[in-house]
């Protein structure tokens, strides 16, 4: 079988139990809210105890809660995540429309921090232990340290409210009527800063991997043969170093999305984009403990996508990966 | 020369234990310097920082002392992010002891617990279990310990496969302790090391994500924390961005400090092993 089905069909396999315990879980909590979807749908419309009793009886909340469950994994297993109260659709309409969104704010802090992170960390992985190396690992370290909703404040109170250069939050002007290049120009505007308080706090993971993992290599014999053939410092670094210790870095970026997502949260709150992570703020305001967890089971889907992508990239970059005898 | 002076030697160590130090200090003495309620009015409404020096931070919207919100906060943000990581650190080590111990269908089983809590973002599974039990400081502290006890039992575990196959595990077999004695009292204590080796960064994304769920609304709302603080001064970002700001500045100085702590720990280690 070709490498890359292997891969992919054991991601799978492992994904099973992972993905039947997530949703075991979830309901867990769903039963521990307190409160069924009876109980938000009458205390948002008003009714009587009759009319309780009814719909428990039409939406099978009266149900053991086995029962429940098996039917709770049944509606799952077609894609149903259920009825959202707040919204008066379908959980899996709402949270559609809310991940591309997400998704491209999510791609783009990928994309600079890992960029931003990766150059970096070249920067200081060229000469370990040199000043700019402890420079750029103290930076990386405070920057770090920075909680994302406040760097998006501070970026906020700069750029928007003092500066007036981007627009203070949202995902597009209003009404603007704008189409095509300038409609993208303006989501586009609209991004800098949310993307910026997201993808910086993550770079210093980035920086800081590609510098340990270039250490590393800088003692292997391949370096010193390469030295010893006369080539450039420069080469040395990128073509040799640098190259060779870009491996970790995606391992990273696996482990790191599930984080990022979870920092999405907050950094769509801050900016008012119509995203996952609000949507999961919107859920627990508003109380509407199904369509969280049904955003939570996306997002655990989300990351398993996203780590089985990383597997592939990985086995593109190692040939050893998944060629079979090397499990 | 012994571990302490070695930690402070190094420049990330110093810096770290000052910093630390100064907020345990800020924590201590909170209650002394500002025995009233940190959420009670203490002066006229959004009166600007540096002005007056009875209220040298400033009043936010409703006239409560910055200073005494920043310094009252200090005490919650220790507590709960020091709990968090001591509860996950446990919690993880004594998972992954068993699993690593036991081996078999029960390792199999709990690292598939493993998986699926790693699989959901830590900080959503916080939001929603605060969301669905209630804040409180305890509800907060196990929610983020619920987010963050995976790391330490994957490490408990590759560490106890380790051990377990060492002489004197045998030997405490062949004296006839029972297993679970030997799995606690012999394994998990030597195990520990590199776990702890941990503690920096669970303590750092703790005081972080208490910040992120008490900023959206979800940390004790009877107690004064920085993201509570950073939420408030939100609504008057425009006239008054000092209010977000100090709190935020306390918050990055708390974190900033456990890292280098942690990274000061890290090159003493390595010093006395003799790589540096």
């Amino acid at each position: 079988m070709p490498r890359v089905l292997t891969i992919v069909r054991r991601r799978l396999l492992a994904a099973i139990p992972v993905l039947v315990l997530v949703t075991i879980g979830t309901f867990c909590l769903l039963e521990a809210a307190g409160g069924d979807a009876v109980d938000a749908y009458v205390g948002m419309t008003g009714g009587d105890a009759g009319l309780m009793e009814q719909l428990r009886q039409q939406w099978g909340l009266d149900q053991s809660a086995g029962n429940r469950l098996a039917a709770y994994l049944w509606s799952l297993a077609h894609l149903d995540l259920g009825w959202s109260v707040t919204f008066s659709r379908p959980i899996s309409d709402v949270i559609a429309e809310r991940l591309p969104n997400t998704l491209l704010l999510m791609g783009c802090a990928i994309a600079l921090s890992f960029g931003l992170g990766t150059a970096l960390g070249i920067g200081a992985g060229a000469r370990p232990g040199s000043t700019r190396d402890r420079l750029l690992s103290v930076a990386s370290l405070a920057l770090y340290a920075v909680p994302g909703f406040w760097l998006g404040l501070v970026l906020t109170v700069i750029f928007a409210v003092q500066l007036r250069w981007l627009p203070l939050s949202g995902l597009e002007t209003i009404a603007s009527g704008k189409t095509g290049l300038a409609h993208a120009a303006d989501i586009a505007r609209h991004l800098v800063l949310p993307v910026a308080a997201l993808g910086f706090i993550y770079l210093a993971l980035y920086l800081r991997t590609m510098r340990s993992a270039m250490a590393e290599v800088w003692r292997l014999d391949f370096v010193l043969a390469a030295k010893a053939r006369g080539l450039s410092p420069r080469r040395i670094v990128l073509a040799h170093v640098a190259r060779n210790a870009l491996l970790p870095l995606v391992t990273v970026l696996g482990l790191q999305s599930g984080a990022m997502l979870g920092g999405s949260v907050v950094i769509e709150t801050v900016f008012s984009i119509p995203g996952l992570g609000r949507l999961a703020q919107e859920a627990v305001a508003s109380r509407d403990t199904p369509l969280l967890l049904g955003i939570i089971l996306v997002s655990a889907v989300l990351v398993i996508a996203i780590n089985l992508v990383v597997d592939l990239v990985y086995a593109m970059l190692d040939p050893r990966i998944g060629s079979g005898d090397a499990e | 020369m012994s571990a302490v002076p070695r930690f402070l030697r190094t420049p990330e160590g110093a810096s770290g234990a000052l910093i630390l130090a100064a907020l345990a200090l800020m924590a201590l003495l909170a209650p002394v310097i500002f025995p009233n309620d940190p959420l009670s009015i203490a002066g006229p409404p959004l009166l600007p920082p540096f002005q007056d020096w009875s209220l040298p931070l400033g009043t936010d919207r409703l006239g409560r002392d910055v200073l005494a919100g920043i310094m009252h906060g200090a005490r919650a943000s220790l507590a709960v992010a020091l709990a968090a990581a001591a509860m996950s650190i446990m919690v993880g080590a004594v998972v992954g002891t068993i699993a690593g111990f036991a081996g078999g269908l029960t390792d199999e089983a709990l690292m598939r617990v493993v998986d699926a809590f790693q699989t959901i973002p830590g900080f959503l599974l916080a939001l929603a279990f605060v969301s669905v039990v209630g804040p409180s400081l305890t509800v907060v502290v196990i929610a983020i310990a619920l987010s963050a006890w995976t790391g330490p039992a994957r490490i408990a575990r590759a560490e106890v496969l380790s051990i377990r196959e060492r002489d004197y595990v045998a030997a405490a077999r062949v004296v006839g302790m029972r297993p679970a004695e030997i799995a606690f009292r012999e394994i998990l204590p030597n195990a520990l090391p590199p776990v702890l080796a941990l503690s920096a960064v669970i303590v750092a994304s703790a005081i972080l994500t208490e910040a992120a769920l008490s900023f959206l609304g979800l940390g004790d709302p009877n107690r004064v924390t920085w993201g509570g603080m950073i939420a408030e001064g939100r609504t008057v970002l425009r006239t008054a961005p000092f209010l977000s700001i100090f709190p935020g500045i306390a918050l990055v100085l708390a974190v900033l400090g456990v890292y280098l702590a942690g990274e000061g720990a890290v090159e003493a280690t390595a010093a006395k092993r003799g790589y540096a």
